[in-house]
């Protein structure tokens, strides 16, 4: 779990993810948000396995997940917004 | 080829800010394209204006240097054209195929000059796709561009300087180091390299850092070799490694893992520069004159993304660069020039015994890795199955293994993975370091939604 340093005063919201509240930060990226609140941000395609990102700089591609739209997103350089909702599983998709 | 259109720079660190600012000021107006949103690179990254931390908070000593960056920056913009979070997807026939937050565009150049970066060169052990682990690079992002600490109990392995300057940035913002587990001996080599004297304000700064940590209660162990990360379903719960003949765990609940940088050439391949391997770098690197130009007329490249030297050196790699696409345009400034090349030639010594003296790349660890750890996280390949294709196939060619095994052929296109999979096929194919060869880089470099594509935008 990401540890937010105690000092920094934001103003905060609410996103959604998989259907559950989860506390965002204005300027958070949507990475920051969930490995702070959830602790990973997507499944693996091929094997039961949480993944959580690796570089945050846009470069391994691995924290890719959904909008409940179904549009995908990358969620070390998206930020969250108020009301955002997310889905760590593929919109109607079988995992 | 020709040379009509606009001069064009990839990258807005400090070499690409410093090549802008040559430019600008012999009077061209270079099209700066950055991922970021902000300029300064990734060892300049700041926060939003939301998260209020001070430049000494986010770069103690390079503060000044972060300073003088951001004003040089300012100072030009109205000089030069700047496109942030925009990424290069493709180039062909002297164009660039631009992606900004899910808007297309394709613009064409006249000149160009990539100042791409470096990223975390990655050895990979078992439990490194596990939530909690991540790049050192990552681990120092969370804290400079997100106020975050990867976890709340942090270990940092691998080697380099970067390990402890990571480290001691987090004891110092007030997270729970719990150890620096260095695979190298540095202190053990310190005095025995006359080079290092060559940069004493490096030298010593590196020596605060393990002080600082020293000081700080932080358990800073060497000739470490990694075993394992242990997991649970949920993440990160401790680390295994060995020192010696003694087999030693710790507790933590995030590792950040790096072994120096290894430079971003994606670009500088779809263009079609010749490459040769460093060995003293030990990756494949795009060949230059010294002066910034490569194999192809009107491409230039300068920073980390030529060959990893870090951020001062970078700066000057901008501006000579920039003053050699001047010169090739007739306009030369041979004297600043060679005041440059001799400030990046006084360097390269001390760079040279932290490479190969002070912070060798353990490359033993990646023939050492157990068969059922992960080594392509996009495909999850493992090591087991990149050592069965190359003793089955008889191929050490990191492409043709790449096709029978689906090894780097995910997202990523082996940015993360492949310095690793290259030693492991050598290994296992009994063959030099270069013969693997290198991933070719395809478009798009980086995923673009076909939605977008197609010209729905978002």
């Amino acid at each position: 779990m990401f540890q937010r340093l105690p000092h920094v005063i934001r103003e905060r919201f609410i996103v959604q993810v998989d259907g559950h509240p989860v506390d965002a930060y204005e300027g958070e990226t949507i990475l920051s948000a969930l490995l702070s609140g959830k602790g990973f941000v997507r499944h693996f395609e091929f094997r039961s396995e949480r993944r959580a990102g690796f570089c945050l700089m846009g470069a391994c591609q691995d924290c890719w997940l959904w909008h409940v739209s179904g549009e995908r997103v990358r969620a070390c350089t998206e930020r969250v917004t108020p009301g955002m909702r997310l889905a760590t599983s593929q919109p109607g998709g079988t995992r | 080829m020709s040379s009509d259109g606009p001069i064009v720079i990839i990258g807005a660190g400090p070499a690409g800010i410093s090549a802008a600012k040559t430019l600008a000021g012999a009077g061209e107006r270079p099209l700066v394209i950055d991922e970021n949103a902000c300029p300064g690179g990734q060892i300049f990254r700041r926060p939003p204006p939301a998260f209020a931390r001070s430049e000494t908070q986010l770069y103690g000593f390079d503060a000044s240097r972060a300073r003088r960056l951001k004003s040089t920056f300012e100072a030009i913009a109205p000089s030069i054209e700047y496109q942030a979070e925009t990424f290069v997807w493709s180039i062909e026939d002297r164009r660039l195929h631009l992606s900004t937050a899910g808007t297309l565009k394709s613009i064409s150049f006249g000149r160009i000059l990539l100042a791409t970066g470096a990223m975390d060169r990655i050895i990979p052990i078992q439990g490194w796709t596990a939530p909690g682990a991540f790049s050192l690079g990552a681990a120092q992002i969370a804290l400079k561009a997100q106020a975050n600490f990867i976890g709340r109990r942090v270990v940092f392995i691998g080697t380099g300087p970067l390990l402890y300057l990571v480290a001691y940035q987090y004891a110092k913002a007030g997270a729970n180091v719990i150890a620096v587990l260095d695979s190298s001996r540095p202190f053990s080599k310190i005095m025995a390299l006359p080079a290092l004297l060559t940069d004493i304000s490096n030298l010593s700064r590196g020596l605060f850092y393990v002080g600082q940590l020293l000081l700080r209660g932080v358990k800073v162990q060497t000739a470490i070799a990694p075993i394992e990360i242990v997991t649970s379903d949920r993440g990160v719960t401790g680390i295994r490694y060995e020192q010696g003949a003694q087999q030693r765990q710790l507790d933590c609940d995030a590792v950040a893992i790096g072994y120096g940088l290894k430079a971003e050439t994606q670009l500088a391949d779809l263009l079609g520069l010749s490459f040769h391997f460093d060995r003293h770098q030990r990756q494949w690197l795009p060949v230059t004159d010294g002066a910034g130009r490569t194999s192809v007329p009107h491409v230039y490249i300068a920073g980390d993304g030529a060959a990893v030297r870090g951020s001062e050196v970078a700066e000057w790699e901008g501006e000579l660069a920039a003053l050699s696409l001047l010169e090739d345009m007739g306009r030369g400034a041979q004297k600043r020039a060679a005041v440059l090349r001799g400030r990046i030639d006084s360097l390269s010594p001390f760079r040279r015994a932290l490479d190969e003296h002070l912070f060798p790349l353990p490359h033993q660890f990646a023939v050492a890795i157990s068969d059922q750890t992960t080594i392509c996280r996009c495909e999850g390949i493992t090591a087991g199955q990149i050592r069965e294709t190359v003793a089955t196939m008889g191929e050490a060619d990191i492409n043709r293994i790449k096709s029978f095994s689906r090894l780097g052929m995910g997202r990523c296109q082996g940015r993360v993975c492949s310095a690793a999979a290259c030693e492991l096929i050598a290994a296992t194919a009994c063959v030099d370091i270069s013969v693997p060869g290198r991933l070719r880089g395809q478009a798009p470099l980086k995923p673009i939604s076909l939605s977008v594509l197609a010209g729905g935008g978002r």
